[in-house]
């Protein structure tokens, strides 16, 4: 055979594939429904649904800056371009008014929507496919009893080939495992919910494991650690430093309520988690700390190896000295005494602890606004108060004074980055 | 030690006895401009609030020693001619002000975002202006004053 025929039966054969794989993830379209709020009169679903709703975190997406709760339109940021989240509201025409509960089961477990179109991963059906046929009509009854908004959500903006939404069957294939979690019998019942809301509705993973260029969880890897808009999201395994051993109660207060006085603030996109799981049923949120904590094994309480006061510090430059006391031990005073900004020790910061400069830089540079109107912890945003430069010294003083672990290498690109990038609305 | 500091247009020499002094105790105590105020002390109020180098900043958190040759503005420096810019004159004649206390921090504040936005909307105007706090609830008011203070 010649060059040429080779070439044309394997363009030949590779069209059938392609042609092949697309009729196995062919997905019909579902009839439309009139769906309105009134419809739904389960109290008790809809209120169920809510807590599972904050479990979920759909309202942090699913909400623009600003704008109606689930309204959609938010643009998710992607290494594959930008996508902007869809309507949940029951708005017949811009929402998912005339999605029956069935079309909402399948986008929640295969990613596809009513119309049968590909929907892409940044929604995490690759964790929500767990979800019970109960809870999803919990979560479906919630969303149905949102008053209707209407708003026309942005086309996405992606580049060939990820424009083309058939291609992702073939992701699915890859990364989306429909098998349903079986309990392990040797573990409580608590654990196993934990589990089920973890690797399920809590869509953990998402952040908190690495990706592989195709974007999907690297499933060897599982909770060692991942990035979400430009944060580090750290470890939930063993491989996490941390001044102090995670408690299963540490988590539990932490995750309720984005703030332990032995590990810090619950920052950057962790915020809204936290904002949300304070919403969700306390035994769901404690049962998802009891799965978390049982990730990274190993004795429990060990004292922090750098005491709350820090160092004794000799040969600093006065410049840094100045800063750390003007503008950090303000409210980071040692003694233990948080005060009203909820401040900690920053021996007992786990963002101080990580590898990578990333989290310690953003929150310095853009502080802590998130708790604003809730009442939490509280950061001013030292960008514009202190220059580039300052920070830069003032944060390896830190990582100096107040752990055992080696200097920082990235601090500089992370202060362009978080310049660059800007706070997270 | 001395410190040369630049405020609103003139280079001042001050000597202070420690280097992580705020900017805010050396303009108040040293230069005696009263216009920024200690509020909090923790950079959460905003009351304390100047310009350097044209950005709203908390002084009560920025110690002295490390403006370096960055330009400080005060609620003084807005002054044109000995009398009050049109910031500062819309906040006199929308009477935004209850115990005043915020009012500085607060013309600052609002300063910083008619230089760069000379007719923002109210969303914009609410989102610059979170980081100051009214205990006396005069929000309405500051919202008239600053959009008086954009249109005329």
């Amino acid at each position: 055979m010649s060059l040429r025929r080779i070439l044309l039966a394997v363009v030949a054969v590779g069209i059938l594939v392609v042609l092949g794989g697309f009729a196995l993830m062919w997905r019909p379209a579902i009839a439309p429904v009139a769906t309105s709020a009134k419809s739904q009169t389960d109290r008790k679903a809809i209120d169920h649904g809510a807590e599972l709703a904050s479990i979920g975190n759909c309202a942090d997406c699913h909400t623009s800056p600003n704008g109606a709760a689930y309204a959609g339109g938010r643009p998710i940021p992607t290494p594959f371009g930008t996508i902007y989240a869809s309507n949940l509201t029951p708005d017949g025409e811009t929402g998912i008014g005339s999605w029956s509960e069935e079309a909402f089961k399948r986008a929640m477990r295969d990613g596809v929507d009513r119309e049968g179109r590909q929907l892409y991963p940044a929604f995490p059906y690759d964790h929500f496919t767990h979800t019970t046929d109960a809870d999803i009509h919990a979560i479906y009854a919630f969303l149905m009893s949102k008053p209707a908004v209407r708003n026309a959500v942005p086309a996405n903006e992606l580049a060939f080939p990820f424009s083309f939404r058939p291609i992702v069957a073939g992701w699915k294939l890859l990364f989306l495992n429909r098998n349903a979690l079986e309990p392990d019998s040797s573990k409580s019942a608590e654990w196993n919910r934990g589990r089920y809301l973890v690797e399920g509705l809590g869509h953990c993973g998402s952040c908190h494991t690495p990706r592989n260029a195709l974007g999907g969880e690297k499933k060897g890897s599982a909770y060692a650690g991942g990035v979400a808009e430009g944060w580090n999201a750290p470890p939930l395994n063993a491989s996490l430093v941390t001044a102090h051993k995670w408690t299963v109660d540490q988590l539990a207060e932490y995750l309720s309520t984005g703030w332990h006085r032995l590990h810090g603030a619950a920052a950057g996109p962790m915020a809204d988690v936290a904002k949300n799981l304070g919403r969700a049923s306390q035994a769901d949120v404690h049962a998802i700390a009891t799965y978390i904590a049982s990730l990274s094994p190993g004795a429990e309480g060990a004292k922090a190896a750098v005491p709350a006061g820090g160092k004794v510090m000799k040969d600093q430059s006065a410049e840094v000295v100045a800063i750390y006391n003007g503008a950090c031990a303000k409210c980071h005073n040692d003694r233990l005494d948080v005060g009203p900004s909820q401040a900690i020790s920053l021996a007992y910061s786990t963002a101080v602890q990580q590898p990578e400069s990333a989290n310690t830089v953003r929150v310095v540079m853009h502080g802590i606004e998130a708790y604003r109107t809730d009442g939490g912890p509280y950061m001013p945003a030292f960008e514009g108060i202190l220059t580039d430069k300052q920070i830069a010294s003032v944060v390896q003083y830190v990582r100096a004074r107040y752990t055992d672990r080696p200097q920082w290498t990235d601090v500089n690109s992370q202060i362009a980055k978080a310049r660059q990038e800007g706070a997270q609305p | 030690m001395k410190v040369s500091l630049h405020v609103n247009g003139k280079t001042e020499e001050v000597d202070v006895a420690d280097s992580s002094t705020p900017l805010l105790y050396v303009l108040r105590d040293n230069l005696k401009l009263r216009g920024p105020r200690f509020g909090c002390g923790l950079g959460q109020c905003g009351a304390c609030m100047v310009h350097i180098d044209g950005r709203a900043t908390f002084s009560c958190v920025l110690p002295v020693t490390a403006v370096g040759d960055r330009k400080v503005t005060t609620l003084e420096g807005l002054m044109e001619g000995g009398k009050p810019n049109k910031l500062q004159q819309a906040f006199i004649d929308e009477e935004a002000a209850q115990c005043g206390y915020c009012i500085s921090g607060m013309v600052m504040q609002a300063q910083a975002l008619l230089n760069k936005t000379p007719n923002p909307t109210d969303e914009e105007i609410r989102r610059h202006m979170e980081p100051n706090l009214c205990r006396c609830g005069t929000h309405v008011a500051i919202m008239r004053a600053i959009k008086r203070a954009a249109v005329a």
